[in-house]
């Protein structure tokens, strides 16, 4: 990480907790790039997160407040803590199992009060800290250590998911995208409101290794291959387009 | 240690409360400034007064998803320097056991109203029980303690809730107030003081907020947004909240200091209540609304002539164990009336050498005198 962002680590953090290849590393250094860019006081900023490799994103590293929470209770935490205390700047980073599948409930409620809650929510279509089980964003026919014939069900698309359930800034991007992430997480922290971004962070470990893409750089290549804009998918025919993830902003 | 004398937020006088009611002005009364909870019955009036009382005094108030949220909101509140708060009853009080762990272990002060019901399960909604007794001292995995108080007035109700904040605050740890729906539902009078004391937990800058010299301490307790940039997990933790879920002292040290913080300081938390137990040979041995019932039987049968006395015991954990010791030395015989199957009994014969007879009732109705007299007189 870059030295100017030096500032922004807890003294006392050496390292990333992350395996070789894992998005999150990237992620994490694009949201502080995005509070450099602001100049946001992190005296006032509060990272809460729940369980899992992406709830390690903010927590212990980032030298604000931080609350490591239960697995999938990020956002109750969040809004108990913004409600008393509206001064601070709440901003959640979880995983895709913590946040839609355990923590759903409280995702959709969440965003229907519309409560100033920055929500980035890195997917990696998998459970990774517990070894690569399906997740309710893995895609259909994907393997995984619960699914070994491929999973049979469709995965969310949470950003449909929390636009429906009121959140009013919506974004996906993926880490092979950082201009742009970047554009939109310092847009998210200027937006009064439940804000969501989800970020695509390639997990080689867990779901690489078991759906032919064992090397990192062959699933960031896999990433900036199917990642594209609303606009590029429009030419399409419905076979090229499933296998494509729609990036850009959909709500802001 | 941080106790100040705070004016009650009503003129001193008597005032006719529901036990829900009074729970939440002695809430009020402690400084709870945040509440978030779910619709339950039968403790539905405290949060809907709660809704009401918050918003005069400035407080939030906020309605959750479910009782996992509910809690959880609380505890994120409890960090951003609220005295907060949540109440439930049976089915509630389960899903909250996983954050009142997250409470015990990351000490964060909170305080759950549980106005128990007859369960288990759905069970009977708008009948009375007493079965989450032992639920609240090891509902959540792990090792840890609890503070839990059980009320037998409305006018308990308001004195052990704000007491209840007290002592989550000078022991940063969760407390609970283990009524039942008896007392929620009485209506009766309570007199409120003029002054309370109140109890803030202590803040130091710059101290670790997870450790201090001495196993048996509390350490401070910053707020998000005071500069202290916290580190608050609920992952075995060091001082200042580093992560260490490999080391054997660390995770060592934190459970052992998050039980003995406790039970060392057992004697100032535990409260019990004596009725004529100096020359009793049998004693009744009751909590919540059936101490009521016990003391209307032992007044009746020493109007007779007979050597009875009674226990109450308004502190349930820390388990009010000498208090119980001293009883059964003193006794031949000792009675535990409760609508359970014998969860304080059973706790009660841990530390007396006499003959420990458990009335239980699990019918969802409170026990009658009649039924505490014939087993007393069949002693």
């Amino acid at each position: 990480m870059a030295r100017a962002l030096a500032k922004y680590i807890r003294p006392g953090v050496k390292d990333t907790p992350f395996c070789p290849g894992c998005g999150h590393g990237i992620l994490m250094g694009l949201i502080l790039r995005a509070i450099d860019d602001l100049k946001m006081d992190m005296k006032r900023m509060l990272f809460v997160s729940g369980i899992g490799c992406a709830a390690w994103i903010p927590s212990p590293h980032y030298n604000g407040d931080t609350l490591h929470t239960l697995h999938g209770r990020a956002l109750a935490f969040a809004t108990g803590a913004k409600l008393f205390n509206p001064d601070l700047c709440v901003m959640v980073v979880s995983g895709d199992g913590d946040l839609s599948s355990i923590g759903g409930n409280h995702l959709i409620h969440a965003a229907r009060r519309n409560i100033d809650l920055k929500v980035i929510c890195a997917n990696n279509m998998i459970y990774g800290m517990t070894g690569g089980q399906v997740a309710s964003t893995t895609p259909r026919g994907s393997k995984t250590s619960t699914t070994g014939e491929g999973n049979p069900y469709h995965p969310f698309d949470l950003c449909k998911l929390v636009e429906g359930a009121g959140a009013t800034y919506v974004a996906r991007f993926s880490v092979t995208q950082p201009v742009s992430l970047i554009q939109s997480i310092k847009k998210m922290l200027l937006h009064k409101g439940f804000s969501f971004i989800e970020v695509l962070s390639p997990c080689p470990t867990q779901f690489g290794r078991r759906n032919r893409l064992d090397r990192p750089d062959e699933m960031v290549k896999d990433l900036i291959r199917r990642c594209i804009l609303e606009e590029e998918a429009e030419g399409l025919t419905e076979e090229q387009r499933a296998e494509k993830i729609i990036t850009g902003e959909f709500l802001s | 240690m941080p106790s100040r004398w705070a004016k009650s937020p009503f003129p001193k006088g008597r005032y006719y409360f529901s036990g829900n009611e009074a729970a939440a002005e002695g809430a009020i009364a402690a400084g709870c400034r945040f509440y978030s909870g779910y619709p339950i019955t039968p403790s539905s009036e405290l949060m809907e007064r709660m809704a009401v009382r918050l918003r005069k005094v400035g407080g939030i108030f906020i309605q959750m998803e479910d009782e996992i949220a509910s809690i959880c909101a609380v505890l994120g509140a409890s960090w951003a320097g609220a005295k907060a708060m949540t109440a439930t009853s049976g089915p509630g009080f389960s899903l909250m056991q996983e954050g009142i762990g997250y409470a015990a272990f990351t000490e964060t002060p909170c305080v759950i109203v549980d106005v128990q019901r007859a369960g288990p399960c759905t069970g009977q909604a708008t009948k009375v029980g007493s079965g989450d007794i032992l639920q609240a001292r090891y509902g959540s995995h792990g090792d840890y303690q609890v503070i839990a108080l059980s009320p037998w007035s409305s006018q308990e109700m308001y004195d052990l809730t704000l007491r209840a904040f007290n002592l989550s605050e000078q022991y940063r740890v969760p407390v609970m107030v283990m009524a039942d729906e008896a007392v929620g539902h009485l209506r009766e009078t309570i007199e409120v003081a003029p002054r309370i004391e109140v109890w803030d937990r202590k803040k130091e800058k710059g101290a670790a907020p997870f450790d201090i010299e001495g196993q048996d301490s509390v350490p401070p307790m910053p707020s998000f947004g005071e500069g202290e940039r916290l580190s608050v997990t609920g992952s075995t933790h060091d001082g200042y909240g580093f992560r260490k879920t490999d080391d054997p002292e660390i995770q060592a040290r934190l459970v052992g200091r998050i039980n003995r913080k406790i039970l060392d300081h057992k004697r100032s938390i535990i409260e019990t209540e004596s009725h004529f137990m100096e020359e009793a040979e049998i004693a009744v041995i009751a909590y919540g609304f059936t101490a009521r019932t016990g003391l209307f039987v032992v007044n009746r049968l020493r109007k007779e002539g007979k050597n009875v006395g009674m226990l109450r015991l308004k502190t349930l954990w820390p388990f009010p164990d000498e208090a119980v010791a001293e009883a059964g030395r003193k006794v031949k015989k000792i009675m535990v009336p409760e609508m359970n199957l014998g969860q304080v009994a059973g706790e009660v014969k841990k530390y007396v050498p006499c003959d420990v007879i458990s009335l239980s009732q699990t019918n969802g109705e409170v026990i009658g005198p009649e039924k505490i007299l014939e087993t007393l007189k069949k002693i």
